[in-house]
């Protein structure tokens, strides 16, 4: 295994590393970025660390992993309204430990959760955050049944399932303005991402565990400003914990889940550095789930249009280029505005493309 | 001058009170506003107290974003601190304390590790401990390393919201809830999720203690008025003089041609100077009286109602305006009567000098007619209601009635005594008199109120001083009082002490809160003891009480909780406990001094079976009075840390008769500065006056009386109408004095005093008046009696 064949894994790690400085952010409003996530681009003594060769056990890796300093379960979906619309959504739950053997008991407990919601529609984006101490019942995972939650957030089995996996999940989230609550179903396996779910960071043996169910149909309803509205669709769960992160020299990261008509799915992402050219990456998964890893210099990825949102310069449309497989696609998104105005504040949205391919799917773009 | 110095006092006075009380409210709400910001709106145990965690992640599980709060007293050493838990994760971000998660770095060690305990810069001096000290409790834990964070609350100790459980020894409760400035929840819903055990309340609401302080502080401010209208007798008095010095010259200024409304525009014009100059001055005396006092008023609060108020005073620009707007509404009030005259000021009218007699007539028949009207007032304001406001407006109007009449008294007996004398120069000065009645009558008038505000106040205090001793004396029987630990403590000392010879009763005083009609009720378990039965004060009860109490649902409740919801005995009161409604039957109703409050006493086993939270902590021992020190000794030796706090008798008493001193040396001050203030105006009248008084001397002077002669008479007058005031002060101030223990004290903390005299008092009080008459006479009667003969004499070619 190389450097060249990290799995996205990376820019996930990042989302973390920057959601474990979302923690310090949400809670100020200065940036904390600046002073170097309480520690986290170091190593963390006390945690535990990836190991290749780990085989991933289900249904117990389903569950939190306290020894570790961070993961999260993260869910988007991209929806058709009965009323012939498009719709989008997305349900992260992150688990950072503030120190080594989190796991304690009641206010002892040493785990923070934080969750973000969105629902997009073509005019609109709606967005919730939520931050939770674990120890006391107000959020946490459990591995069998499934069930994650955060408030009156959940991530969890259905009562009609029979089985201890994720194939049939029930998500659902919203404040005020929005709310959504969606059944999902896989209609393919659990892709362990990198070797066997052991996804390497770089050569100095930075990694991460890391699986995927790209292949969830959904159905359910989303309610945007109080008109309700019947869906179905696609949605994609990621999973990923460790303790580790990246190095400091990072700048942000475009990130691709895309769903090519015809059942292949087709994640990307294009890290960009403060000193070095950009870092690409990319997973091709066949319909029945086979994964095929992208080298780094068969991606192009390059925007082609930006957008003043939020006070800053943002891409909206995107030129993906993989030349190994012909694909040669131009993005626009749902709704330009799928701006997360959380802490971290990150574009996170529903996109469709086309050219050589057809499809939908979600970008997550960061540090704009 | 004295118009200056007049307004000023009173403006310092006034204002002087106003700081001290608004620094007492900014505390309050500073102490609420620090941990959940200002505005927004709160959950509360609904009958008092705490509640269960579990509430809280039932409402956050079903979408409420609530932020948790856990409070509770605690102590450092002698010193009393609030530890405040909070959870900085969900801490709306309104709340000044959420801005610790401005850095990361702060907050990191919060979370982690021992966590750390946040106080002001103020508490850590207070409690002489530097940042990073680690004290104990009182329960023997010991706290994080202190951190100074400029926004923690004063006299509060923040920690986190576990760390708080742990130090408070309170696992799984919490004080109260703070809601997110857009959490969605109203009744119903609250209802649904929490069913009745929580109360939704806007947090303004919730400060108790500005609600349980209130009357405090309106006693505060109206001791602060009544000194301001003494100071305002001044201003009247001195405006008064200076419009009858410059009559003439205003006429002669009429007369050339000058509009009367330029006139009183010119004259409004000088006032408004005057009122900036003065209150300016006024302002600054307020800061050094509030400066003065702060310390006292913040000690009494705190042993009172273990309020923390900071003892830096910090005074906002609102404050400032305030004591100008009074002392710009002082100034026009007592310039008022100068406007009107002014505008109706005859032009062309020659100065009649000779007519002051018919003048004097109207002068009287006026104070008359106005203290006729006060005294109609006070009787309606008596009718109206039997309020705070009502008791306070029956003293002020009658204090009203009581200075105008004054006059008109004095004036009748000095009238009658013109009659009855005989020689010229016993007429001269009987007559004099009356003449100088007008010039003298406001300060006079200011003496009298002084004076009957001191025999009214000094008559309740001295009256609450000796019914308190005797209830405490009453009240506090048993020989030793502790409060262990934790309950687990407690019983391993009962334990214990049950083998102790020298112990012959062991009594738990254990506490629980609820709350009834929204007022927050403690309610105390007596077991059934001679300790009780044979001394326990009572001031109704039902004959067969003690056993009633023990042996039924039955009660005893407090004067003030008895008053307020309006039961006596027999009555039945429903009590909302941890199980559901206790209804118990009134059986008896005692004084509890100084508890602002309500308190019910039923019997111990009851308190247990119907209040889960009962504290199961305080206790008082019975123990044989020569053995009393020796016990205590064994006992701290044996527990130590599984005591919290143990006191014997004396000490118990000696801090209670403390704690009554402190609430009552800032009304004895402000009393002081009344009198002070109603000095100089006596002494700033007979000054202004002495100069025309040279005009009516000088003719008896030129017949063949000597200087001093005449200026013995002027004294023996002086200090004639200073008595004739202390002399009219004593009914008026037993007035008072009835006024505040049967009105004031009744409504404003729910207790009666029995009415009691103080004749030393009354003398003390008289004798003040002739010193103070005589100090403010000496220097223009000094003046007189060395005037030289030709200062005399220019009178004559003076002549007007």
């Amino acid at each position: 295994m190389n450097a060249d064949r990290p799995t996205g894994s990376r820019e996930r790690l990042g989302a973390a590393m920057s959601r474990r400085s979302a923690l310090i952010l949400a809670l100020s409003s200065t940036s904390a970025l600046a002073q170097g996530f309480g520690g986290l681009g170091a190593n963390a003594p006390g945690f535990k660390f990836p190991q290749p060769g780990t085989p991933l056990v289900f249904p117990k890796d389903h569950g939190a992993h306290p020894d570790f300093r961070t993961e999260w379960w993260y869910v988007t979906a991209n929806l058709k309204g009965t009323d012939g619309a498009s719709y989008g959504v997305q349900w992260t739950l992150f688990r950072f430990a503030l120190e080594p053997n989190s796991a304690r008991a009641g206010w002892t407990d040493r785990n923070v959760w934080m969750a973000h919601a969105a629902a997009t529609d073509a005019g609109e984006h709606l967005f919730a955050q939520k931050f939770a101490r674990g120890g006391i019942g107000l959020a946490g995972v459990e591995a069998a049944p499934f069930r994650a939650y955060i408030d009156d957030w959940l991530l969890e089995t259905r009562d009609d399932s029979s089985g201890a996996g994720i194939e049939r999940l029930r998500v659902s989230a919203g404040n005020g303005n929005f709310a959504y609550a969606l059944d999902l179903t896989a209609t393919g396996p659990i892709v362990l991402q990198g070797e066997g779910g052991y996804s390497r960071k770089s050569d100095a043996g930075q990694a991460s565990y890391y699986y995927s169910e790209p292949f969830f149909m959904t159905e359910g309803s989303v309610s945007i400003h109080g008109r309700e509205t019947q869906v179905s669709g696609r949605a994609w769960m990621d999973r990923e914990w460790s303790s580790q992160a990246l190095a400091a020299d990072q700048q942000g990261w475009d990130w691709f889940a895309l769903h090519l008509d015809g059942g292949v799915k087709l994640m990307l992402y294009r890290m960009r550095s403060v000193k070095a050219a950009p870092f690409f990456f990319g997973n091709w998964i066949d319909a029945d789930g086979a994964t095929s890893p992208l080298m780094r210099d068969d991606i192009a990825i390059a925007p082609l249009e930006n957008m003043h949102i939020a006070d800053r310069d943002t891409p909206v449309r995107w030129r993906v280029q993989i030349k190994s497989r012909g694909v040669d696609v131009e993005t626009r998104p749902l709704n330009p505005r799928s701006w997360m105005a959380t802490e971290p504040a990150y574009w996170e949205g529903p996109i469709f493309f086309s050219g050589s391919h057809k499809g939908e799917g979600y970008l997550e773009m960061t540090g704009y | 001058m004295t118009l200056l110095a007049g307004l000023a006092i009173a403006t310092a006075l006034w204002s002087g009170v106003q700081a001290l009380n608004a620094q007492a409210r900014n505390s309050y709400d500073a102490a609420t506003a620090a941990i959940s910001g200002g505005g927004g709106r709160m959950l509360l145990a609904a009958r008092g107290g705490l509640f269960e965690q579990d509430l809280f992640v039932k409402l956050r599980r079903a979408g409420v974003e609530v932020s948790p709060v856990l409070e509770g007293a605690s102590r450092i050493g002698d010193k009393n601190i609030r530890i405040v838990g909070v959870e900085p994760v969900s801490l709306p971000r309104r709340s000044p304390i959420a801005h610790m998660r401005k850095r990361a770095d702060i907050l990191d060690d919060f979370l982690t590790g021992e966590g750390r305990a946040f106080a002001s810069p103020q508490t850590l001096r207070r409690l002489d401990l530097a940042e990073g000290a680690q004290p104990q409790t009182e329960r023997g834990r010991r706290l994080p390393p202190l951190t100074a964070l400029a926004e923690a609350p004063p006299g509060a100790i923040v920690v986190d919201i576990g760390v708080a459980q742990r130090l408070l020894d309170r696992p799984g409760k919490l004080s109260r809830l703070i809601l997110a400035d857009d959490a969605a929840l109203d009744e119903a819903r609250l209802k649904r999720v929490a069913g009745d055990a929580l109360r939704l309340v806007a947090a303004d609401d919730d400060s108790e203690l500005a609600r349980l302080t209130d009357s405090f502080h309106l006693n505060l401010t109206a001791f602060g008025f009544l000194a301001f209208l003494v100071g305002l007798f001044i201003v009247h008095a001195a405006y008064g003089l200076a419009f009858e010095q410059r009559l003439p010259t205003l006429r002669t200024l009429r007369a050339l041609g000058v509009a009367a409304p330029n006139l009183v525009a010119a004259m409004a014009c000088e006032i408004a100077a005057f009122t900036f100059v003065a209150g300016g001055a006024g302002l600054i005396g307020g800061y050094a009286i509030a400066q003065a006092l702060l310390p006292n008023v913040a000690r009494s609060l705190e042993s009172l109602y273990g309020a923390q108020i900071s003892e830096s005073l910090t005074l906002d620009a609102r404050w400032g305006l305030s004591g100008l707007v009074m002392a710009g509404a002082g100034a026009v009030l007592a310039a008022a009567s100068g406007f009107a005259k002014t505008m109706r000021l005859p032009p062309l009218s020659v100065a009649r000098p000779i007519a002051w007699r018919a003048a004097h007539h109207r002068y009287l028949r006026r104070q008359a007619a106005f203290a006729t009207i006060a005294l109609v007032a006070a009787i309606c304001a008596y009718d109206f209601g039997k309020g705070l406001a009502s008791g306070f407006a029956v003293i002020g109007f009658s204090l009203l009635a009581a200075a105008l009449f004054l006059p008109v008294a004095l004036a009748g007996f000095l009238a009658l005594s013109e009659n009855l004398a005989h020689r010229p120069l016993a007429r001269w000065f009987f007559a004099d008199g009356r003449q100088e009645i007008s010039g003298l009558s406001l300060a006079l008038m200011a003496l009298l109120v002084a004076l009957a505000a001191n025999i009214g106040v000094g008559g309740m205090v001295e009256g609450f001083r000796q019914t308190f001793t005797r209830w405490l004396d009453a009240r506090l029987v048993a020989e030793v009082y502790f409060e262990a630990a934790t309950p687990a403590d407690a019983r391993d000392i009962e334990a214990w002490a049950r083998g102790q010879p020298d112990i012959s009763a062991i009594l738990p005083v254990w506490r629980a809160k609820t709350r009834i009609d929204g007022w927050p009720i403690e309610i105390v378990g007596m077991t059934a003891h001679e300790t009780y039965s044979a001394h326990f004060p009572l001031i109704e009860a039902t004959p067969d009480v003690w056993t009633a109490l023990h042996a039924q649902d039955a009660v005893l409740v407090s004067e003030q909780l008895a008053r307020r919801l309006g039961v006596g005995l027999g009555s039945a009161l429903d009590i909302p406990t941890s199980r559901r409604d206790w209804r118990a039957r009134v059986v008896g109703i005692f004084p509890d001094y100084g508890n602002p409050k309500g308190q019910l006493r039923v019997d111990h086993e009851e308190l247990k079976r119907y209040f889960d939270d009962a504290s199961g902590v305080h206790y008082g021992l019975r123990v044989s009075p020569d053995a009393t020190a020796r016990f205590i000794d064994n006992m701290q030796r044996r527990f130590d840390g599984a005591i919290a706090r143990i006191l014997d008798q004396s000490e118990l008493k000696s801090m209670s008769t403390e704690i009554f001193e402190r609430t009552f040396a800032v009304t004895a001050a402000l009393n002081t500065l009344t009198l002070i203030v109603s000095g100089v105006a006596l002494f700033a009248s007979l000054l202004t006056l002495s100069d025309m008084r040279q005009a009516r001397i000088a003719p008896v002077w030129a017949l063949g009386a000597t200087r001093r002669e005449l200026a013995a008479l002027e004294m023996i007058r002086v200090v004639a109408f200073a008595a004739g005031a202390a002399i009219l002060a004593t009914p008026l101030g037993l007035f008072m004095t009835w006024c505040l223990v049967a009105i004031v004290n009744v409504a404003a903390f729910g207790w009666r005093l029995p009415f009691q005299m103080f004749p030393t008092q009354w003398l003390m009080v008289f004798l003040i008046a002739l010193c103070a008459a005589i100090l403010a006479a000496l220097i223009p009667v000094a003046r007189l009696a060395r005037a030289a003969p030709t200062e005399l004499l220019k009178v004559f070619s003076n002549e007007r």
